[in-house]
């Protein structure tokens, strides 16, 4: 141990063996005293300290808001048309609970100050009053049904359906990272299936890129049936990355979030947005961006500013370190990064070129119909 | 049954006690060191047991969070004697990831389990239910112990955990699958987590063999006279609380079952597509991982309340004595409890707003959470006109109670934000939550506990504690309190997210540095004068100042009848009658009137 460690500890030692000395000392004191007198002393002291409490609590909140505001999002305006709505809701909140928190914390620490202990006082015999207790049951009840009304007023606007004209960005976590998808020029997501994942074959997410035939295997390793897995020509010009998810500025955007392993969570903090990453269940989420991550670099006076992506799900031992991306950028950037992008079919299979391919039909789910199947043939295989 | 009955197991000695009661004596039986402390049948010992048990954990608890704040506050230096104190989970006197998410895991599990529920309603249910509705003991003693014990081995398991190779269960105090279903994704998830459902599979069946004793207690065993609406706010709000716990607890205990199933019987309750780094895809489809969280959440938000609802029956009752003051309000503040019992159940998927639930779905949990509110205002503003004009005694108990009024105000009203689904979509998993919840599930509770034991310590112990470090340890706890979890709502405001070890790689969450510092030491100093109160406290039990009078707060009710350390069987003689509500104080001129003493025809009606 350092030795500050040991000063600190030695402090702490000293300043409880002379409380606990005082405290002796005091009980003493009152036997000595009387203790009516010493309780009438220490109750003195205590009411004054509430009223103390009171006091410098209160200058403590406007400090702490004074210190800490320029810290938070609210210093500057929300990136998205959403986060604007949400600012707004929260602004009516702060405005209906601050004052309600004001009031009541003054009358607690006043009255307990104001009505302390006296000879002089007797306690008001005051058991109820239905008057007054109407009056806290209704107006409650009204105020909450406005924050109700705003709040579910916004709740359906941010969580409605997307423009048709959405752009649409698929989002997939995994341990400890995002992985972001783009339709390519078909504009339509190809299929695919986790047990085609192959991060050796650069196919982070299991795009359904060949006819294959897939062995499902039990908890024991044993096979289990078959897959029939039929390949996706739509998934052939899909674009995969892991470096950052372009948006467009003015343009809204739809976001489609999977999860390849455990559940994470989207979380957007500068376009006060967030959606969990589930597997096995997609989830959605869309928005506006409002500004270029270079216009958000001078709003906030920050020339490292990015939108980073925060994983807000615990998501196993590397969770805080699980960041991604966002780039908003004008429209002829993201034209121009989206031409400089190759799609990971080619990227996986070189030989393929991409420009002998023939447009693509959407194909038939194939492998949801045959897995039922498959999992009721008999299996011959032996064990491995 | 009548509390003979369950006392003595012999009916036949009731009938005739009212004629020569000076004879009966309550111990008939002779107790040996292992019946009187050990496997005690005394409510009033299993009460103690529980507390006591609460303060260790609570202990290991608080230093839980001592040493994740202290990576919190200064991630960028070593202390090299962390790596003395836990070996390979510091290494190079850094905690690191595995051991801070272990921490945090089970900092949450301890503290809302084992302290807030086990300790604050095990406590205080047992010692309090029989004393304050006038019943010998519990409605079954012997459940009851079983209770404790069960209590005892869920805590030994739980304590286990941590000593094993894999470490842990350290997926957050939620266990949320996949993560704590596959022990591939975690280690923490592996053994560890076989400990953690375990411990806690002991612990419902604690809390349900407690649950079921407090409630037919209360129904069946009041003595005669009590009335329900006689009943003390503290009776009422525990009885709710063991309602909320029988009937939320079995739902989390199948969640568990489930996940048990998924962890080792290859079944997909909760699993569904999944491909595991380096383990590759798992044969699992078709679950729903959604499905362990509304399990899970429709016993963790009644559990809330389980926590709550003790902590405001004792604040209720402990302002009232001290205020002298009959409580404002006594059938409204019946009525919320019972509205906050009911709507506890209708809530719980607001924890679940950002999973992809449906919109629909969680705009009515938007009306049913914000509908909490109504209940918690009446309260509050029913406490604030009781020590309305009245006449307060500073006695700790008192500061603590009016403490807990001050942090439900400023908790409660956070809740507002978060119930809200627009401001949860933002908020959600922030220090924001953090913040919230900790002041208002976590101190509040707290403060409530410690009301309740500062009044109830020379009931339990026959002495007082010292008032001075009482004072001392108040006033502090509460500044420290809003010093620690005040400023994290602008955390929160600003996105920080929680359950993060290090914020320095993130640009939009690093400028809290110095303030993490601030809120790490004021965390120690606070954690430290805790140690102090354990101390008065133990300290106390054999030196503190003896109680020379039956009644020292001058109460009204039955607890302060009997003898100042009470037998097995709480009352020589017989049981006292009951003639009126809990509340008379400055009625008619006087300081107060017991529960026992007959209406007076000349007096005034409330």
């Amino acid at each position: 141990m350092t030795t500050t460690g040991i000063f600190l500890l030695a402090i702490l030692a000293l300043g409880f063996l002379i409380t606990f000395q005082i405290a002796k000392a005091s009980e003493y004191v009152s036997v000595l005293k009387g203790e009516k007198k010493a309780f009438e002393q220490s109750n003195k002291i205590n009411g004054a300290l509430m009223v103390v409490f009171l006091v410098l609590g209160l200058i403590g909140v406007f400090w702490c808001n004074k210190l800490l505001y320029g810290k938070t999002l609210l210093a500057h305006p929300s990136a998205s048309d959403h986060g604007k709505n949400i600012d707004t809701m929260l602004y009516i909140t702060i405005a209906i609970t601050g004052i309600v928190f004001f009031v009541t914390q003054i009358l607690l620490f006043w009255f307990a100050y104001k009505y302390q202990h006296s000879e002089k006082r007797k306690a008001f015999y005051f058991p109820h009053n239905n008057k007054l207790e109407i009056l806290w049951t209704t107006v409650p009840a009204i105020t909450l049904c406005i924050l109700v009304g705003f709040g579910l007023m916004y709740w359906f606007r941010i969580t409605g359906d997307a423009p048709a004209n959405a752009m649409q960005v698929e989002i997939t976590g995994k341990q400890f990272g995002w992985i972001y998808r783009y339709p390519g020029k078909d504009n339509t997501f190809g299929k695919k299936y986790y047990r085609m994942i192959d991060e050796g074959k650069n196919n982070q997410l299991g795009l359904t890129w060949i006819d294959s035939t897939i062995t499902k295997r039990d908890n024991h390793n044993n096979p289990s049936g078959t897959v029939d897995i039929k390949a996706d020509p739509a998934s052939f010009d899909d674009i995969v990355t892991n470096e950052a998810m372009y948006l467009v500025k003015g343009e809204p955007v739809k976001l489609i979030i999977n999860s390849r392993d455990v559940i994470h969570d989207v979380g957007l903090s500068h376009f006060r947005l967030k959606m969990d990453a589930v597997p096995g269940t997609p989830t959605t989420m869309w928005f506006t961006p409002l500004y270029t991550t270079a216009e958000m670099k001078e709003i906030t006076k920050n020339p490292k500013f990015e939108y980073e992506i925060s994983c807000d799900q615990m998501c196993g031992n590397g969770h805080y370190s699980m960041k991604g991306l966002i780039k908003v950028v004008t429209k002829e950037e993201f034209i121009l990064w989206r031409a400089k992008q190759k799609p990971a079919y080619v990227t996986a299979f070189p030989d393929k070129d991409p420009a002998n391919k023939l447009p693509a039909p959407a194909a038939a789910d194939s492998t949801k119909a045959t897995a039922g199947n498959a999992a009721k043939q008999p299996i011959a295989a032996a064990k491995p | 049954m009548s509390n003979e009955a369950v006392l003595h197991g012999h009916p036949e000695v009731v009938t005739t006690h009212e004629v020569h009661h000076d004879e009966h004596h309550v111990h008939h039986h002779k107790e040996t060191f292992i019946t009187k402390y050990v496997f005690s049948q005394d409510h009033k010992m299993i009460a103690k047991q529980f507390l006591i048990t609460g303060m260790t954990w609570a202990i290991i608890g608080g230093l839980m969070s001592v040493l994740f704040r202290l990576q919190l506050g200064y991630p960028d230096q070593t202390f090299p004697w962390l790596e003395d104190i836990l070996g390979r989970w510091a290494k190079g006197g850094k905690i690191t990831a595995e051991n801070y998410y272990a921490l945090v895991t089970m900092h949450g599990t301890v503290l809302v389990f084992f302290v807030l529920t086990g300790g604050l309603s095990g406590t205080f249910a047992n010692f309090l239910i029989p004393l304050q509705c006038g019943a010998r003991d519990m409605a079954s003693p012997f459940m009851n112990m079983l209770s404790y014990w069960f209590f005892f081995g869920g805590s030994v398991v739980m304590l286990s955990s941590l000593f094993i190779q894999t470490g842990p269960f350290s997926g957050g105090w939620t266990a949320y699958p996949p993560l704590s279903a596959l022990g591939d994704a975690s280690p923490g998830s592996k053994t560890g987590m076989d400990l953690w459902i375990t411990a806690m599979a002991m612990f419902v069946i604690s809390s349900l063999l407690g649950g079921l004793n407090y409630i037919s207690t209360v129904l069946n065993l009041r003595t005669k006279g009590m009335s329900m609406t006689r009943l003390p706010l503290t009776i009422w709000a525990l009885f709710f609380t063991a309602v909320l716990g029988v009937l939320s607890f079995p739902v989390l205990l199948s969640g568990f079952i489930l996940l048990l199933f998924d962890r080792h019987a290859g079944t997909s309750f909760y699993l569904s597509d999944i491909y595991i780094n380096g383990v590759g895809a798992l044969p699992n489809e078709g679950g729903s991982a959604i499905l362990f969280q509304h399990l899970f959440w429709f016993l963790g938000h009644p559990e809330v309340y389980i926590i709550l609802l003790p902590a405001m029956g004792m604040a209720s009752e402990i302002l009232s004595v001290n205020a002298r003051k009959p409580i404002f309000g006594y059938m409204a503040m019946v009525g919320s409890l019972f509205a906050i019992t009911i709507l506890a159940f209708l809530v719980w998927a607001h924890h679940m707003f950002v999973t992809g639930l449906n919109p629909f779905l969680g705009s009515v949990f938007v009306l049913l959470t914000l509908l909490i509110a109504v209940p918690s205002a009446i309260k509050v503003f029913n406490w604030l006109t009781t020590i309305w004009k009245a006449n307060i005694r500073f006695t700790p108990g008192m500061l603590f109670a009016l403490g807990f009024v001050s942090l439900f105000i400023s908790g409660g009203l956070t809740g507002i934000f978060l119930g809200n689904s627009t401001l949860d979509i933002h908020l959600h998993d922030t220090y924001f939550v953090i913040a919230h919840f900790h002041i208002v599930m976590g101190v509040s509770a707290f403060f409530g506990m410690f009301a309740g034991i500062y009044h109830w310590f020379p009931k339990m112990y026959g002495r007082y504690l010292n008032s001075t470090m009482a004072y001392v340890h108040f006033w502090v706890t509460l500044i420290g309190a809003y010093l620690i979890f005040w400023p994290m709502h602008y955390e929160g405001l600003a996105g920080m997210p929680r359950r993060y070890l290090d914020y320095s790689i993130w640009e939009s969450f690093k400028q809290f540095s110095d303030l993490n510092k601030f809120i790490s030491t004021v965390a120690m100093i606070v954690f430290a004068v805790q140690l102090m109160f354990v101390f008065n406290f133990f300290y106390s039990i054999f030196k503190g100042r003896k109680v020379t009078t039956q009644n020292p707060w001058g109460s009204t009710t039955l607890e302060w009848t009997a003898p100042i350390r009470p037998g097995h069987g709480n009352w020589p003689g017989e049981i006292p009658e009951v003639h009126r509500w809990a509340y008379d104080y400055s009625k008619d001129g006087r300081d107060f009137i017991p529960q026992t003493e007959p209406i007076n025809p000349n007096e005034s009606k409330h």
